[in-house]
């Protein structure tokens, strides 16, 4: 059996934590890309997130973990048909996974066995209402992204191969991890992504202490370690619901968007997802502080995770982007 | 520095503690040529595992081995779909040989199970000759045990015993192993101090020391256990020497702690305060062993890696001839041809049982000849060579001409080779691209002759243009250089304004990004008398620097492809 480390025992890493329970309230942001040294918890933090996602409702059987039987694709021969609660799908697509793996090819076992010309899903139909984790996303190979790029922007997988002519719903959150040491991500795939944080070692002593000692206590001392972090984990699921319910009720100031917009004029991001995203995200985070209106507090606290990916970038200007949103957010949100 | 004798018997130690528990520790990572010295540590490995088995991988390990999938023999012979498990399934420790030509892929794969902690233990056998060649960073950190035993001889290394009785004995005592807060506090400050970034590290180490503990009997861990772990597991990751008369001038300010003192005397008062097993005694330990020589080491880790992917597969070879995969085509098996086994399959799958109907007295797989699939991949000639040409003033006046020349010469090789070409010329207040990556021939030499000459020489928005146009044509998958053609008399800034302190500066910064962007380069210096200037920024730039003088068109041309072939 797999030991999950619970989500809220991880210590630090506020900007990512939040991003990925952001993410949790409004999966419409789109993706978190999480960049950093190694060792820094990232991993941890996804399968952690998977624990912690509130589960859905779905149809047993059904590949695509389609919400009600008449979503279910005519293609998938689901013979379980009673809705039952999954917990979140959270799939894992390796590095050099191929693009049957990925998208689903001709089912092998039922072609030769039963001679039907059958569709096996792949990782995408899994993924589907769920999370997408990519581990060392900058190596990823480039078909490979391409694929990921079109089905993460129409939220649909359309198979066409093999005399095979298949779609299917494919709407996930893709959260990819990576250390840019070790290669760049191409522009196109870093604009699909909602939400960027950069993660590094804690530099305070005392923290690193407090991460050893949890990890300790979580491999030495489960019971007591769990059952005090179930808990908390439990505290923090009910808020990601109560503020899924907030959300549909919160309302935005004409201010706020005018912001949003100069935010992202000022900075010169391209195209009109950065201020989609920043919005969104501001309303989440205002949903999940139970505030009912957003603040230009809310938009300070996000505007770097949704922006610092979205800059042209400068190869002169040494200071990164993270100082470069800061100290524009600093003075449009004066 | 430590005698062979000395790591030798560390390396029993750190097997021996491997033995107690080789999930927890994560492996081993052993970097040694193939010998005999490596077959009596593997040897004492293999030994001292408890019954979990033992699985062999290869570099090129598929996915259905190590995942499991379908098993097309036994499902074609019958009738029903066999899945055969696959070496991640069951916990094993696994063996990897060539760990260093290890893709990124498998190592990706590896350490999502290494991570999983479902009782895997992986044991990395790198036999990387050049530093750079080594096992992938992802699994480097998720082992705890790294071992460099390329200094050893065999006299030194007798035989290693394993004591099955005391790992037995160990590994049931494991669980009771008890550490004190303060142990796990020392291991932590002592892994900042060296600088290792990673929080995996002092966890390690940990476990090590819990593994130690055990070995010797006890159920607390005590300052030996702590000691050999601070040895086997923090010393070979410290990227910091520690705070000593060899201070290193270079540590890099984030990773000074504020409890990393610069005063050693602070934290022995410090720590003997409040800590039982005082920091600086382990500090002392991991010094001893550190290499003398890591300062090199660490000049060598932090020049850029040859290849972006860090997986250390052939270097030399990275993106090039192999081509991207292309689905499959119907096609004859000439020969030359590489069938698609499972494409083919899937083809014929269909069929079967039709087939079958009208041959019933044939027995297994019914293939016929227009099932057959071939394999293809987009072949790209991928390389693509950016001239920068200078066609200031001063430029115009010696060696445009002959440097025109030159550059015809190396776009007719470039043409015989299939490589892409794209000029950039720089004059005036800024450069231009006169030409966007072609194969052009007669395009190039056109736009070549009208080369108008004249104004400044504003290198540094050159070296911009001819590095953004090299990133761009990596994205697109080819190999880009960069070919700098100029007299170096940078005399106009990036923001055009002619100053001619800021231009140098500009140009050098701009070299040092190109640098840090592993876009291989040539500088070419067509000035009458060789400019010191452009042999520094050629070096910043991690360029070659070709001082040509008195070169006719020919001489460059041989010159530079010398150069970039290389």
């Amino acid at each position: 059996m797999t030991r999950v480390f619970p989500f809220s025992a991880i210590v630090g890493q506020d900007e990512m934590k939040q991003a990925m329970v952001l993410t949790a309230i409004d999966p419409g942001i789109g993706g978190v890309l999480v960049f950093g040294d190694r060792g820094t918890g990232k991993s941890t933090a996804v399968r952690a997130l998977a624990a912690l996602l509130p589960s859905i409702d779905a149809v047993a059987g059904c590949p695509v973990n389609a919400a009600s039987e008449a979503e279910i694709p005519d293609w998938a021969q689901v013979e379980d048909r009673t809705i039952v609660s999954k917990p979140t799908p959270v799939i894992d697509l390796p590095l050099g996974a191929t693009e049957d793996r990925v998208v689903g090819a001709l089912d092998i076992e039922r072609a030769l066995t039963r001679g039907e010309k059958a569709f096996e899903p792949g990782l995408l139909a899994r993924a589907n209402r769920g999370y997408l984790y990519i581990d060392e996303v900058n190596l990823l190979e480039d078909h490979i992204v391409d694929l990921l790029l079109d089905v993460a922007q129409s939220g649909e997988n359309v198979v066409e191969r093999e005399g095979l002519s298949i779609r299917h719903p494919a709407r996930f959150v893709l959260v990819g991890s990576g250390n840019p040491e070790e290669g760049e991500l191409r522009p196109q795939l870093l604009d699909r992504f909602g939400l960027s944080v950069e993660v590094a070692s804690p530099n305070d002593i005392d923290l690193r202490v407090e991460v050893i000692r949890r990890r300790d206590a979580f491999e030495n001392d489960h019971a007591t370690f769990m059952q005090h972090w179930d808990a908390e984990d439990s505290a923090l699921r009910a808020r990601i619901l109560a503020a899924r319910e907030t959300l549909k009720t919160m309302k935005t100031d004409d201010a706020v968007l005018r912001d949003c917009a100069e935010l992202c004029v000022t900075l010169g991001s391209d195209g009109l997802r950065g201020e989609l995203t920043l919005l969104r995200t501001a309303r989440a985070l205002a949903a999940f502080e139970g505030a009912n209106a957003v603040t230009r507090q809310h938009l300070r606290s996000i505007a770097a995770s949704a922006l610092r990916h979205r800059l042209r970038r400068d190869p002169l200007d040494e200071a990164g982007s993270t100082t470069r949103v800061t100290r524009v957010v600093e003075e449009v949100l004066a | 520095m430590s005698d062979a004798s000395d790591i030798w018997s560390r390396a029993a130690l750190a097997v021996a503690c491997f033995s107690v528990d080789p999930a927890g520790l994560g492996g081993i990572w052993v970097r040694a040529r193939s010998g005999p010295v490596r077959d009596r540590l593997i040897a004492g490995i293999l030994a001292g595992l408890p019954p979990m088995g033992l699985r062999r991988l290869h570099p090129n390990i598929s996915d259905e081995q190590l995942f499991g999938g379908v098993d097309l023999s036994a499902t074609l012979s019958s009738g029903k779909l066999v899945r055969s498990s696959g070496i991640l399934g069951t916990p094993t420790a696994m063996l990897l040989p060539m760990a260093e030509r290890a893709t990124a892929g498998l190592s990706a794969r590896l350490a999502l199970a290494l991570d999983a902690q479902n009782g895997h233990a992986l044991i990395a056998m790198d036999e990387g000759a050049e530093p750079d060649e080594r096992l992938a960073p992802s699994l480097a950190d998720r082992v705890a045990i790294h071992l460099d035993l390329d200094a050893l001889a065999v006299g030194d290394c007798p035989v290693l015993e394993t004591d099955f009785d005391a790992i037995t004995q160990a590994r049931a005592l494991l669980p009771d192993v008890q550490a004190l807060p303060e142990a796990l506090d020392t291991l932590t400050r002592l892994s900042a101090r060296l600088g290792i970034t990673s929080l995996r590290a002092p966890l390690l180490a940990l476990r090590l020391a819990r593994a130690s503990a055990a070995l010797m009997g006890e159920t607390l861990v005590d300052e030996e256990d702590l000691t050999l772990a601070a040895e086997l597991v923090l010393a070979p990751r410290a990227t910091v020497l520690p705070q000593s008369e060899t201070a290193e001038p270079e540590a890099e300010p984030e990773q000074q702690t504020p409890d990393a003192p610069t005063d050693p005397e602070d934290t022995t008062e410090q720590s003997e305060l409040d800590m039982p097993i005082p920091e600086d005694i382990l500090l002392e330990a991991v010094k001893a062993i550190l290499p003398t020589d890591l300062l090199a080491q660490l000049a060598a880790s932090k020049a850029p890696r040859r290849t972006a992917s860090a997986s250390g597969t052939g270097a030399a070879k990275r993106g090039n001839r192999r081509g991207r995969p292309l689905p499959s085509r119907p096609g004859a098996l000439d020969g030359e041809q590489r069938i698609d086994m499972v494409a083919t399959l899937r083809a014929a799958a269909p069929w079967q049982p039709v087939r079958a109907k009208q041959q019933p007295d044939r027995t297994g797989l019914h293939i016929r000849p227009d099932d057959i699939r071939i394999r293809q991949f987009e072949e790209k000639s991928d390389r693509l060579l950016i001239f920068a040409v200078d066609a200031s003033g001063s430029a115009a006046m010696t060696r445009l001409a002959e440097a025109k020349g030159a550059i015809e010469l190396l776009l007719a090789e470039a043409y015989a080779r299939r490589d892409q070409v794209a000029l950039i010329s720089f004059r005036g207040e800024a450069a231009e691209v006169l030409l966007p990556p072609t194969r052009s021939l007669v395009q190039t030499k056109r736009r070549l002759g009208a080369l108008p000459g004249g104004g400044g020489t504003p290198l540094a928005a050159g070296l911009r243009a001819a590095m953004e146009l090299a990133e761009q044509s990596k994205g697109r998958g080819m190999t880009p250089s960069i070919a700098v053609i100029t007299d170096g008399r940078a005399n106009v800034a990036l923001d055009g304004a002619a100053n001619r302190p800021q231009a140098a500066e500009d140009a050098q910064t701009l070299g040092r990004v190109i640098r840090s962007r592993d876009i291989p380069a040539l500088v070419i210096d067509m000035g009458n008398r060789p400019q010191p200037g452009l042999k520094d920024l050629a070096s910043t730039m991690g360029a070659t620097y070709l001082p040509l003088p008195r070169a006719d068109a020919q001489r460059l041309s041989t010159a530079v492809s010398v150069a970039l072939d290389a």
